[in-house]
């Protein structure tokens, strides 16, 4: 039994998830130990995202369990919890793969936005805020600094008052997981945080990450195609390809499971192997994929148009 | 694309037009605006004794042609195809936000100007009652889109019934006034029904946007948009049909509101004769004027308060994103209902105060035109913007009333400007106006001229008033989408408040 | 029994016309994903002009039946190319320019535009109702039942056959036009993505603008119909009708053309049952509530695909 699996944070159990006639999880089960750094890594469209749409209850899974554990003891059954009482009351945060943030908010009132649940309470659920009440101003106060620490701790002390639209991309990733670090949160769920950032930006990135493990004692589930950030700071990598794990270790295992290395180098050399080695792969797995893609989907909001040098 | 482009593509880029093409595309105009007008302009139909006929107008319709024909020449020559030094130079300008050092003294200028303006009015003669009515009537759209504002600007839900509120705050009042209150306390309460009844109007269209909003909000913006509006319908509807409860379309008479209990009436126990003061009607005016001040004061600031609380930054922040509201642990369903529920608030006291100051109820002012009205007053102050909507209330409101007004309005500017100007100077302009117009029209052929004035009697200018504002919908929405405060001050700074440009703000997602 | 049966022949009249005027409604949301309001006022304009041609014309109930049928194609003819040019020029005015703009601004020009339509009618043809006599009359005895309680018949007018027979027609015609025409796959081509639709050669303005104009053809013919059917008109019908079809097209599943037919008969149905066994007075709000239940419960309508929202 791996260390991860004698406690942990996160146990998903048997996770299926379909959508119409396409399986985007395949009886999937894994452990995310706790003060640990899991990666979710797989090809494109192998499911990664989906699985933290289950996870954080935006998606309701077709079947399995997904069971939340803390240090002190309460469980969570997550695959029957909506979505916003997730992040209230199991503490479980998450950032997305294209940014949401609230761009036309200053970045201090998205920082702000996320310490609702806390403020609302204080304020008595407006009424106490309405009269200036006193419990009210302290939260206020202290919510406050919680801004400006997360702000210091993602280097944006000097841009708080600026909208978060305005914000070069690599910082909008940082303050996305400040703002997801408002919430309280005792998991921490990344969807592919390091995108688009250069290699400076992606070393700080791993700091980030380190401390927020180390000093916050917080569990981590990544989703990365970087393999640096991956090889270089977890703990524990899960694999999926077609929705389903084809590998479960640590990256030293991983880098030589004959598996991984299919799922990944089937095809020939990548032009540019240090960086991305996901990339090579991910043209074989899109022809395959794209057929039912094509059906279902319809109209999807906002979403970039072409993301990955998979689709060409 | 061949034949007429009505589209700014036919930008500044491109450079002069060829005459061919010029020609061209004014033919192609020429048609399509024929095309629409000849049925419905060309031939009117008219009822005489029964029997209907048809009377043609080809004048007017090739009047408008022509109108049209030579507009998009002007348009052609002057707008689209202008020389690129002059296309460059102008945006900068346009785009200017309102100055915000400016803007900081705009809402302390603006109350000021407010609170003294009944006695300004008061000392123009023939038009103080007239007048103060008229402000009255506008304080009560900037209050209405204040409310609003609430829905559609900070949470991004876009709300076509909210009439339906301000109905149910105007029929709390008739029904409470007349029957209930004086049922269950006696008739003496009723001096004092007005204020009781305020907070009570309130609480029960809250309740109504509860009721309403619980099942719908979980819709998409479009979706939303139509079932408020089938929402604000079916509530006229069933006030015009429940004869027993509402009296139908025929309406309920409401008594007027008091001063404290003194009504404004020439008698022993009236306001005048308590103050030891002549009676004059002017006084309920100024008072009425007040309380729907102090009433939209009270709305402003609470949405001011409000927003820079928790409450209030989720409805921003659930307009810019919900999944990321959702993601941060937001109950979105509350937050909306919450929203929902103190915009109807506000359009309930609003819907009290209208009943009360009109002294009269009835299913037809809570049309669904009124609700697009409030909309399109909100739209164009920029959505968000409290400041935007007091003037986009006065410019959409102005305009509407200039269309009734027109005989009247001029006759008080003219009594205001006798007051500060010399006489002579007022009935020279006025005759500089009317030789003008008067020379032009004399060069006018016999013919054109008979039928110009065919054209003309019986249009009345009020019923332009409704294709007015639709028109001003659509072009806002082409030239100045975001309206005309286009910037969102953030509720919560460090260092310095520094406004938002609203092209990063998002709409919601209706 | 009979009276029932009256009800369900009365019922898929009305729901013909409210059918055609769904159609409008669910291309266009189909292909630009918004609701256009303007669209039961183009359907008032196509019934007033219809009305101004038949008095124009002078042909009565009285006139021959080959004059009639003569004068009826002109008319319709005369209806749906005024009605598509308004819709055209609606669409290249209000709709286009501000595609790419914020997600309110169609919406609200599109509220506008209702307004400008129906203000524009109603101050060129004043206000008041216009009715006429009936041009096509008699009607057949479908059931003639005597029993103690009374007399009991069911009948279908002519008008009435008109009706249901040639939006049947219609309704074949259009959808071939969309299933075997490149105009049809080149609008389900925008539907699905319009700029990779535009990258595969797909003139999607032009596209949009066809669809457009068929909205406005089928509304215009529903106008018609709506007028010789009740014999009366104005400026105002547009508003109701307007919001019932929508209710029809959503019924059906937006997007989903024999969705927005069978969403027409349904609520005309249900319309017409509820004038019929419950109250008059009512009716609107009986469609409205409709409406409000099938978007809380089946949002996807009765014949549209599910969706999930990706996050
Ligand atoms: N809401 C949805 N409706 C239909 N299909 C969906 C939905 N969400 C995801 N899918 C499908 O599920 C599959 C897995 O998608 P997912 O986004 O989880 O992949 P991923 O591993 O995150 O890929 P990437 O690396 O590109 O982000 C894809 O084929 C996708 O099209
Ligand atoms: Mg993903």
């Amino acid at each position: 039994m791996q260390d991860w699996s004698k406690d942990p944070e996160l146990r998903v159990q048997h996770l299926t998830m379909r959508f119409g006639g396409l399986t985007a999880i395949g009886d999937l089960s894994f452990d995310a130990g706790r003060k640990q750094i899991t990666a979710l890594i797989g090809p494109n469209g192998a499911g990664k995202t989906t699985v933290f749409n289950c996870i954080t209850g935006f998606y309701k899974p077709t079947e399995g369990m997904i069971n939340l554990r803390h240090a002190d003891g309460t469980e969570f059954m997550l695959e029957r919890m909506d979505d916003y009482i997730i992040t209230q009351k199991a503490k479980v945060a998450r950032t997305f793969q294209n940014i949401r943030l609230f761009s036309g908010m200053t970045l201090l009132e998205n920082l702000m936005v996320a310490q609702h649940n806390m403020l609302m309470k204080a304020s008595s659920y407006t009424i106490g805020g309405i009269f200036g009440s006193g419990k009210f101003k302290r939260a206020e106060n202290e919510a406050l600094e919680r801004c400006k620490y997360w702000l210091n701790k993602v280097n944006l002390m000097d841009r708080a008052d600026d909208p978060a639209g305005d914000l070069p991309y690599g910082a909008q990733r940082r303050l996305e997981i400040a703002r997801a670090m408002c919430t309280g949160p005792r998991l921490l769920c990344l969807d592919e945080p390091a995108a688009g950032l250069n290699p400076r930006e992606s070393d700080e990135l791993n700091k980030l990450l380190l401390s927020i493990r180390d000093d916050h004692n917080m569990a981590i589930l990544l989703i990365e195609h970087d393999m640096s950030v991956v090889m270089g700071i977890s703990d524990h990598i899960v694999v999926l390809d077609y929705g389903r794990k084809i590998a479960d270790g640590t990256p030293a295992q991983i880098k030589v499971d004959p598996a991984v290395i299919r799922a990944y180098l089937g095809v020939e050399e990548d032009e540019d192997p240090g960086e991305n080695i996901v990339v090579a792969a991910a043209p074989a797995k899109v022809a395959k994929v794209s057929v039912p893609r094509v059906v279902v989907q319809k109209r999807v909001a906002k979403k970039p148009v072409v993301k990955k040098g998979g689709r060409k | 694309m061949s034949g007429p482009v009505k589209d700014t593509s036919v930008s500044s880029e491109q450079g002069a037009i060829s005459w061919f093409d010029l020609v061209k595309d004014l033919i192609g105009t020429a048609i399509l605006t024929m095309l629409i007008l000849t049925p419905i302009v060309t031939f009117k139909t008219t009822m005489n004794q029964g029997v209907l006929f048809i009377e043609d107008r080809w004048v007017q319709s090739l009047l408008l042609t022509a109108a049209v024909v030579i507009g998009r020449l002007l348009l052609h020559l002057f707008v689209w195809h202008k020389p690129p030094s002059t296309a460059a130079a102008k945006p900068v300008v346009a785009k200017a936000p309102l100055s915000e050092s400016l803007a900081k003294y705009v809402a302390p200028a603006m109350l000021a100007i407010a609170i003294v303006l009944p006695f300004v009015l008061h000392q123009v003669p023939s038009w103080d009652k007239r007048g103060i009515d008229f402000m009255i009537t506008i304080l009560i759209y900037i209050m209405l889109g204040w409310g609003l504002n609430i829905v559609v600007g900070l949470a991004g839900l876009l709300d076509l019934g909210y009439v339906a509120f301000y109905a149910v705050g105007a029929y709390a009042y008739a029904l409470l006034s007349t029957i209930y209150l004086p049922l269950w306390f006696g008739p003496g309460v009723v001096p004092w029904a007005f204020y009781i009844i305020l907070p009570i109007s309130g609480l029960l269209a809250a309740t109504w946007g509860v009721i309403l909003g619980f099942p719908v909000l979980r819709l998409r913006g479009d979706y939303l948009a139509i079932v408020t509006l089938a929402f604000g319908e079916m509530i006229r509807l069933v006030l015009i049909n429940w004869f027993s409860f509402t009296n139908g379309p025929q309406g309920i008479n409401v008594p007027k509101p008091t001063f404290f209990g003194l009504p404004f009436k020439d008698e022993p126990g009236g306001f005048a004769a308590f103050f030891g003061i002549p009676h004059d009607r002017i006084y309920s005016y100024i008072f009425l004027y007040y309380v729907i001040l102090v009433l939209a004061l009270i709305t402003y600031f609470a949405t001011n308060r409000l927003r820079r609380l928790p409450i209030g930054r989720a409805w921003e922040a659930l307009r810019e994103d919900e999944v990321a509201c959702r993601s941060l642990g937001i109950n979105t369903t509350t937050t909306k209902l919450t929203a929902f529920a103190i915009g109807a608030m506000f359009g309930g006291f609003a819907g009290c105060f209208f009943a009360a100051r009109q002294g009269f109820v009835s299913p037809e002012s809570f049309v669904y035109i009124e609700s697009a009205m409030i909309l399109a007053i909100v739209v164009l102050g920029g959505l968000g913007s409290q400041i935007g909507i007091v003037f986009s209330a006065i410019v959409i409101m102005g305009a509407f009333e200039l269309f009734r007004e027109f005989g009247a309005m001029g006759h008080a500017v003219q009594d205001g400007l006798m007051y500060v100007l010399p006489d002579a100077v007022v009935s020279g302009i006025g005759s500089l106006f009317t030789g003008t117009f008067g020379a032009l029209y004399g060069l006018l052929p016999d013919a054109m001229r008979n039928s110009l004035a065919g054209a003309t009697t019986g249009m009345d200018p009020i019923q332009f008033r409704m294709l007015a504002v639709g028109l001003a919908m659509v072009l806002m929405m082409r030239f100045r989408p975001r309206g005309l405060v286009t910037r969102r001050q953030p509720t919560v700074f460090l260092k310095e408040r520094k406004s938002v440009s609203s092209d990063l703000v998002a709409e919601g997602h209706g | 029994m009979e009276y029932f049966l009256q009800q369900l022949i009365n019922g898929l009249t009305l729901g013909s016309i409210y059918g055609l005027i769904a159609i409008g409604y669910t291309m266009v949301y189909g292909i630009i994903g918004m609701i256009n309001f303007a669209h039961g006022d183009v359907f008032m304009v196509g019934s007033v002009v219809s009305f101004i041609v038949i008095l124009g014309l002078g042909i009565t109930g009285g006139s021959g039946s080959f004059m009639i049928i003569l004068a009826l194609a002109l008319v319709v003819i005369i209806a749906m190319l005024i009605a598509s040019v308004y819709n055209w020029t609606i669409e290249r005015v209000a709709y286009r320019p501000l595609r790419g703009s914020f997600r309110l601004a169609p919406l609200i020009s599109a509220i506008g535009m209702s307004i400008v339509l129906q203000e524009f009618v109603r101050i060129a043809q004043e206000g008041r109702p216009k009715p006429i006599q009936a041009v096509i009359t008699g009607k057949h005895e479908l059931l003639h039942r005597l029993t103690e309680g009374g007399e009991f018949i069911v009948t279908i007018s002519n008008m009435q056959i008109l009706i249901i027979i040639s939006t049947l027609a219609l309704m074949a015609i259009f959808t071939m036009i969309i299933q075997r025409t490149s105009l049809g796959r080149a609008q389900r081509a925008c539907e699905q993505d319009q700029k990779m639709a535009s990258l595969l050669g797909i003139d999607v303005d032009r596209t949009i603008s066809i669809t457009f104009i068929l909205g406005a053809a089928l509304a215009a013919f529903a106008g018609m119909m709506f007028f010789l059917y009740y014999n009366v008109t104005d400026f105002f019908i547009g508003f109701l009708a307007g919001i019932k079809a929508f209710t029809a097209a959503v019924l059906g599943g937006i997007g989903s053309i024999p969705g927005a037919m069978l969403g027409g008969m349904v609520i005309g149905l249900i319309e017409v049952m509820w004038s019929a066994y419950f109250s008059v007075e009512y009716k609107d709000v009986a469609a409205f509530t409709v409406l409000v239940i099938v978007l809380i419960f089946m949002p996807q309508g009765l014949l549209g695909k599910p969706e999930v929202e990706k996050v």
